[in-house]
């Protein structure tokens, strides 16, 4: 059985790993158009600062471990799929045939249609490439502005202050997070952001960057305001990155449409990570949600079915968890709630603390926090067990920090449920 | 045989001994919110449980984490944080579904309970036997694992 990974990511290796467990026997092979070994991109905030060489962030340790598995890794870009030779074509002329094929090809970032967007000044912050140009140009003392406070621009503020910059964050949504987080928790987002000297502009957008000279560039913002820098960082959201199977027999949505066993329309080719559009556990739809564990999970999944093993998923909750200069805030599922459902909240904006659950009769099925670090697991257990919290959910509405002792109470055999 | 700690939640009085001593044995300061093993109070009850870490077979921890900073004791079969590779990036504390992995803000690193390397100081500090390190093979933590693992359904989508 000839097995080929298309994409390095933590998807592509995941599926390695574990197709070389159902199968000691079958051949394995990833092919990822990266120049260094396999790495996470999640590593790159930390690399951004320092505290961590490059190789801090490979996924796992390159010299040793893809060999003792016997799994290839070809450091090529895949130009073609022939889903009917059932054959790639590599970068480099030749091509390569398969019997199951997995797509792991993740995302790219989404350019915002702004004027000067080609200039050297402005960089995506998605690849170590991508890092060695904002490490280089983001000094100490120099003017940044951030274009876009979702999640990736969120995560690497941190990091961008840390390296002693002068930062500007500009955000089209009414709040920093809009898609993670609510508005009384976007809201201490920012204002611990600004308390640390962040100039945040929400609700705002960038008109144009240009040339300035002496290695500046102006950024026109849409409130009439301009700002010089000398990086602009790009972070306005990502797409699955589908193209190599555009015009083929596989179906596209948001990403490469997936079943529950993450085949694609065609029943040799599989999908995993950011590219696939992949089953939610919460609403059972199919959704892309472009997350590090969403990726682990779809690339153990799609190697099992592809090894033979029927292994249906039953959906990856989506969840995050952000460190916005020292300030941590988490959501999971439906943290903005279902309709008839109840929900809770405790609410203290002065000391930069927030906790909300949402319920759907009597289980928990969302919730959403901001300075809390201990435990924080345990609303994702809570959920998805879909325990029936039964009384519990009365004591939750009235403290909902006692999620812990809630889920002790309703899981273990304490004999006081 | 590997030893797994074994909690009895009835015989829990509440001192508080082994959070004091998983403190000393990691930070070297008696410092009970440092604690890896934490005791949970229900009032209404006037009843204790500590929990800590089971050592889960899913190892969601693990799995999570983008840098194999997470890996297994050989001769304890604890799972255990490397902090010379630990990032920070606190998913493992959102993917541990018992929410006994924790990211501790003075190491800039997550901790959880590493079984001490064979000598759980928490066993050894509790005065009423509410925690013991045993060799059996069916614990009481381990029906507590066991009941908290059904719950989930990613519990059986495993290799
Ligand atoms: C700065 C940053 C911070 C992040 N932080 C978090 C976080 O805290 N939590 C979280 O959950 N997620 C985070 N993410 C998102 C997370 O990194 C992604 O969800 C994850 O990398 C997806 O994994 P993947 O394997 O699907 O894709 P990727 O990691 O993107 O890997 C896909 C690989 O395929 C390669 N490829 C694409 N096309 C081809 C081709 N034609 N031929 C060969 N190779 C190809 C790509 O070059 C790439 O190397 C972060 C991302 C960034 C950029
Ligand atoms: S920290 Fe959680 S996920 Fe990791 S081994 Fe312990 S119980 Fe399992
Ligand atoms: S916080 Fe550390 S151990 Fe946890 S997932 Fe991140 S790097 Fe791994």
């Amino acid at each position: 059985m000839q097995h080929l990974i298309i994409g390095a990511g933590p998807a592509g290796v995941v599926a390695a790993e574990t197709l070389r467990k159902c199968d000691p026997d079958c051949s394995i092979a990833i092919i990822g158009d990266e120049p260094e070994p396999p790495y996470s991109r999640m590593a790159i905030p930390y690399y951004l600062i320092d505290n961590i060489e490059e190789s801090g962030t490979y996924l796992r340790d390159p010299r040793a471990h893809f060999a003792s598995q016997n799994i290839e890794v070809v450091q090529q870009k895949v130009d073609a799929v022939d889903t009917a030779g059932k054959s790639v074509t590599l970068a480099d002329g030749s091509s390569r045939a398969y019997d199951k094929l997995l797509i792991a090809t993740g995302s790219n970032p989404i350019s915002p249609p702004i004027p000067g967007l080609d200039l050297p000044q402005v960089h995506s912050c998605w690849t170590l490439e991508d890092s060695r140009n904002i490490i280089r140009l983001a000094q100490p003392g120099s003017n940044v502005v951030l274009i876009g406070a979702g999640f990736i621009g969120c995560i690497i503020l941190e990091a961008l202050v840390k390296r002693g910059v002068n930062l500007a964050v500009v955000e089209m949504g009414n709040r920093m997070v809009p898609r993670m987080l609510d508005d009384k928790a976007g809201g201490l987002l920012e204002t611990w952001c600004k308390n640390e000297g962040i100039d945040v502009h929400t609700s705002c957008s960038v008109q144009s960057i240009a040339d300035a000279g002496n290695g500046q560039v102006e950024v026109e913002l849409s409130d009439g305001g301009k700002l010089s820098a000398a990086l602009v960082i790009t972070a306005t959201g990502v797409k699955a990155n589908t193209s190599l199977v555009e015009g083929t027999d596989i179906k596209l949505d948001q990403g490469i449409l997936v079943n529950r066993r993450m085949q694609s329309s065609n029943p040799d080719v599989y999908a995993a990570g950011d590219v696939a559009q992949g089953v939610d556990f919460s609403t059972g739809n199919f959704e892309v949600q472009a997350i590090q564990p969403t990726a682990t999970d779809h690339g153990r999944i799609a190697a099992l079915n592809m090894a033979g093993r029927d292994d249906e998923h039953h959906g990856t909750l989506n969840m995050n968890v952000l460190d916005t200069v020292g300030l941590i805030s988490c959501s999971f599922g439906l943290w903005m709630g279902v309709d008839g459902g109840d929900s809770t909240e405790l609410y203290n904006p002065d000391e930069f603390q927030y906790i909300n659950l949402q319920f759907d009769g009597n289980t928990l099925v969302g919730a959403s926090a901001v300075g809390k670090t201990q435990h924080v697991g345990v609303l994702r257990g809570l959920i998805e067990s879909k325990i029936d919290l039964a009384n519990w959910k009365d004591r939750l509405m009235a403290d909902p920090t006692a999620v812990m002792e809630a889920y002790l109470a309703s899981t273990q055999e304490l004999g006081y449920s | 045989m590997q030893k797994s700690l074994n909690i009895d939640p009835g015989k829990c009085t509440g001192c508080l001994q082994c959070e004091m001593a998983c403190s000393y044995e990691h930070t070297g300061t008696f410092n009970p919110s440092r604690s890896y093993i934490k005791v949970f109070t229900f009032h209404h009850e006037g009843r204790f449980a500590p929990y800590t870490c089971t050592q889960c077979d899913e190892a969601w921890c693990m799995r999570a984490c983008p840098v194999d900073a997470i890996g297994i004791d050989a001769s304890t079969g604890a799972k255990v944080v490397y902090e010379d590779k630990c990032v920070g990036c606190k998913v493992c504390t959102i993917a541990c579904p018992f929410g006994t992995i924790n990211y501790s803000q003075a190491t800039g690193k997550v901790v959880k309970c590493d079984l001490c390397g064979g000598d759980p100081q928490c066993a050894a500090a509790c005065p009423t036997d509410a925690i013991t390190y045993v060799d059996a093979d069916w614990t009481g933590y381990d029906r507590m694992m066991a009941s908290a693992a059904k719950s989930l359904p990613s519990a059986e989508a495993n290799a």
